[in-house]
């Protein structure tokens, strides 16, 4: 739906013949859109305003999943447990897009400017791809003995008398964690901010250079925003893959950190499919409005 | 649909593709397929967990009954087998459900009752299932009990019989009793108490299973052992019980007494092998495969006994004809031995003893189900060595084991607020 009434301004000033042929061409995409997208998230607006037991839904129009989800969080003491939650998420989100970001923009650099040949570039940035072959979860398990009481950081460290007792806080804590998502996700940093810097005229990098700018003074003033769309693009994937995962968290967390799509995910494997609507309605807004902001900071698509 | 297209492209592969398009097509618009598809054996979806679907018993069966009738593996979740069922009930010809969760199945009407005039074992089914008793002694029934939930008014009924009828909601297939899987090697005392998987000696070393209704059983396993309540009834608390049993959990886990929590059986093998953790939640097959590695592992008897689950064979009510039929030779099959010394040899319960026994080495059936020493080498239904000569099994004897169980796995009236507090306890 939105899609097709993006276009509208622009094919409306063209002539109906060709006009015509462009609501075809964006036909099926629109089709696909509103059937697999539109429609579905149509669908758990509805449902969580429906009332459920324990193995129907009853469809109806009530805000107890909502209210049932903030329930006790207007009191004073201890903060309740969807708020404690989604601060735990949006931590997440912050420290991992921090990360990746940092180096995600270091390797970029090194792959766009330091490396000459165009050769050794697209060899060196294949190499950054290399962790993708195996599976996400492999990825992560494989934390697990390098990181564990047992594993292999820990018999070097007790091997060579730099510790007593094996270090414990590297497995199954906020530290590993974020050590996974990055190790994840980095490279979805690295791809457009890289794609943004081979866009980046060399010729503007050596007038600043003329001009008497410093390296500090190209980087900020001329690399930076330039990179913008890059970054804020590496930003939107980052930041909205983490807000929704699960999996990581619970595998590397040792599921004794909460996250909210652990949270929906085991409502709706108890069938309580209001509760859990409502959680992605309450995600998926606070998700939208991250982005939003993000968008703010710049244009996407006039700068594409 | 898949399979048959991909057979019809494969024999005219040396066609030129138009042809075979047109060829399809035909084939399609007729609504037919070549004559190789009319003997198709009957086909039986089966849903339930991957644990229970083992490739042996469906190939023994395939070939036991000619290759007429075809088991196709649907493995899912514990949790997901209740949800397709309710939400998706013509998915599935053959039902592996667990019998707590048939407090929410049976409502919906979407399974229907099984007539025991047509298994023929029906009854020599053990009367754990019947009349909840082992060896003639009543064993605890907290929770959802099996004899609670097995008979069924009528084949189209909504709600359960309180006494023997005719029609069963599941024809159980194996069940167990649980408890605390501990490494002796590490621990290197004597344990003999639920209270000690709470016990701060072992501070950031336990776990406890995160699947909310099972995990919530454990927890009050510990909550009564340590002597801080005594339930009622552990498997249907009270709000107020929910809040302390939690409370309980919450204050363990700020304490840093759990190591990590596991949902996957492969997870709790992991870590048990590497030694993460010294004691938890376990299940009988992942003490058994952490011992396969070489490893110690104790499948520990506790004195306020044991945690037990049952799960079964249940039939959509949508299922008619030659399906069904097969369906029915299928548990019947099942019942009739092969695949309950099967499943006794890999630490399970089969649901008719006697027709098991007679499939099992005299060696076998003592040291499985009598609790004496294994006179030679036990080996798993693939070979792999599980104890050596002069073993015992963990727990001893099935009136030993099964006699203890204290409470069953179950679903309780306030299961929405349990679960939105045990996403508390995870948040914590």
């Amino acid at each position: 739906m939105s899609s097709a009434s993006l276009q509208s301004p622009s094919v409306s000033s063209l002539p109906s013949g060709r006009s015509l042929a462009a609501w075809w061409q964006a036909l099926p995409l629109t089709l696909v859109f509103v059937l697999f997208f539109l429609v579905p998230l149509a669908l758990v607006l509805m449902v969580s305003f429906w009332d459920f037991n324990q193995y129907e839904l009853l469809p109806g129009f009530t805000f107890k999943s909502y209210i049932a989800i903030f329930e006790g969080c207007g009191g004073g003491g201890e903060m309740c447990t969807t708020f404690k939650t989604y601060l735990s998420t949006l931590k997440f989100s912050g420290l991992v897009w921090l990360i990746t970001l940092l180096v995600g923009f270091a390797v970029s650099y090194f792959l766009a400017f330091c490396v000459r040949s165009s050769g050794v570039q697209t060899l060196l940035f294949v190499l950054c791809t290399i962790p993708f072959w195996t599976s996400n979860v492999i990825r992560m398990v494989s934390w697990v003995p390098l990181l564990g009481r047992n594993g292999l950081v820990n018999q070097a460290l007790t091997g060579s008398g730099l510790v007593q007792q094996p270090v414990e806080w590297m497995l199954f804590s906020d530290f590993s964690v974020v050590l996974a998502f990055v190790h994840l996700y980095t490279m979805f940093m690295i791809v457009p901010i890289f794609n943004s810097m081979m866009r980046i005229d060399r010729s503007l990098i050596e007038a600043a250079s003329d001009a008497g700018a410093s390296a500090w003074q190209t980087l900020w003033n001329v690399i930076i925003p330039l990179c913008r769309t890059g970054i804020i693009i590496g930003s939107i994937f980052v930041i909205t893959i983490v807000m929704g995962d699960f999996v990581t968290i619970g595998v590397m967390g040792g599921q004794q950190i909460a996250s909210v799509g652990k949270i929906i995910q085991v409502q709706a494997s108890y069938l309580q499919f209001p509760l859990a609507a409502a959680n992605a309605i309450i995600l998926l807004a606070i998700v939208l409005m991250i982005i939003w902001a993000l968008t703010r900071l710049v244009d996407i698509r006039k700068e594409l | 649909m898949a399979i048959d297209s991909k057979e019809v492209l494969t024999t005219t592969a040396p066609v030129q593709r138009r042809n075979v398009l047109k060829g399809t097509a035909g084939i399609l618009a007729a609504g037919v397929f070549p004559a190789v598809h009319s003997a198709d054996p009957i086909v039986l979806r089966y849903l339930g967990t991957a644990v229970n679907q083992d490739k042996d018993i469906a190939e023994k069966f395939k070939s036991d009954t000619g290759g007429k009738i075809v088991i196709q593996y649907v493995a899912v979740t514990t949790d997901d087998v209740l949800k397709r069922a309710i939400t998706s009930p013509n998915s599935f010809d053959l039902l592996d459900s667990e019998y707590f969760q048939l407090r929410n199945l049976v409502p919906t009407g979407n399974i229907k009752g099984i007539d025991t005039k047509r298994i023929k074992n029906a009854d020599k089914i053990t009367s754990v299932f019947t009349t909840g008793k082992v060896a003639g002694k009543t064993i605890g029934d907290q929770g959802t009990a099996p004899k609670k939930v097995i008979f069924l008014e009528g084949e189209k009924s909504k709600t359960f019989a309180s006494s023997p009828t005719q029609y069963m909601s599941l024809i159980p297939t194996t069940y167990n009793a649980d408890t605390l899987g501990i490494r002796p090697d590490l621990i290197k005392r004597p344990i003999n108490s639920w209270a000690e998987l709470l016990n701060p000696e072992f501070k950031g070393k336990a776990s406890i299973l995160n699947i909310p209704s099972i995990g919530i059983m454990d927890a009050a396993m510990v909550v009564e052992a340590m002597g801080i309540y005594k339930y009622p009834d552990k498997g249907n608390m009270t709000k107020k019980e929910i809040d302390l049993t939690i409370k309980t959990l919450i204050e363990a886990k700020k304490a840093g007494q759990f190591r990590s929590l596991w949902k996957d059986f492969n997870e709790s093998v992991n870590l048990m092998a590497s030694g993460e953790v010294v004691i938890q939640s376990m299940w009988s097959p992942a003490v058994t495969a952490v011992r396969t590695k070489g490893i110690a592992c104790t499948f520990q008897p506790l004195k306020e006994g044991y945690r037990s689950w049952a799960s079964g064979f249940g039939m959509p009510s949508t299922l008619t004809g030659a399906k069904l039929d097969g369906a029915y030779e299928f548990i019947n099959w099942f019942l009739d031995g092969w695949a309950g010394a099967y499943l006794n040899r890999q630490g399970y319960y089969s649901a008719v003893l006697e027709t098991a026994k007679s499939k099992m080495e005299a060696y076998e059936w003592a040291y499985w189900m009598e609790g004496k020493p294994a006179t030679k080498d036990i080996k798993g239904p693939h070979g792999d060595l599980l104890a050596k000569a002069g073993e015992t099994r963990d727990g001893g004897s099935y009136e030993q084991r099964m006699g203890a169980v204290a409470c069953w796995n179950a679903l309780m009236d306030e299961n929405v607020y349990m679960v939105q507090k045990w996403n508390e306890f995870v948040a914590a």
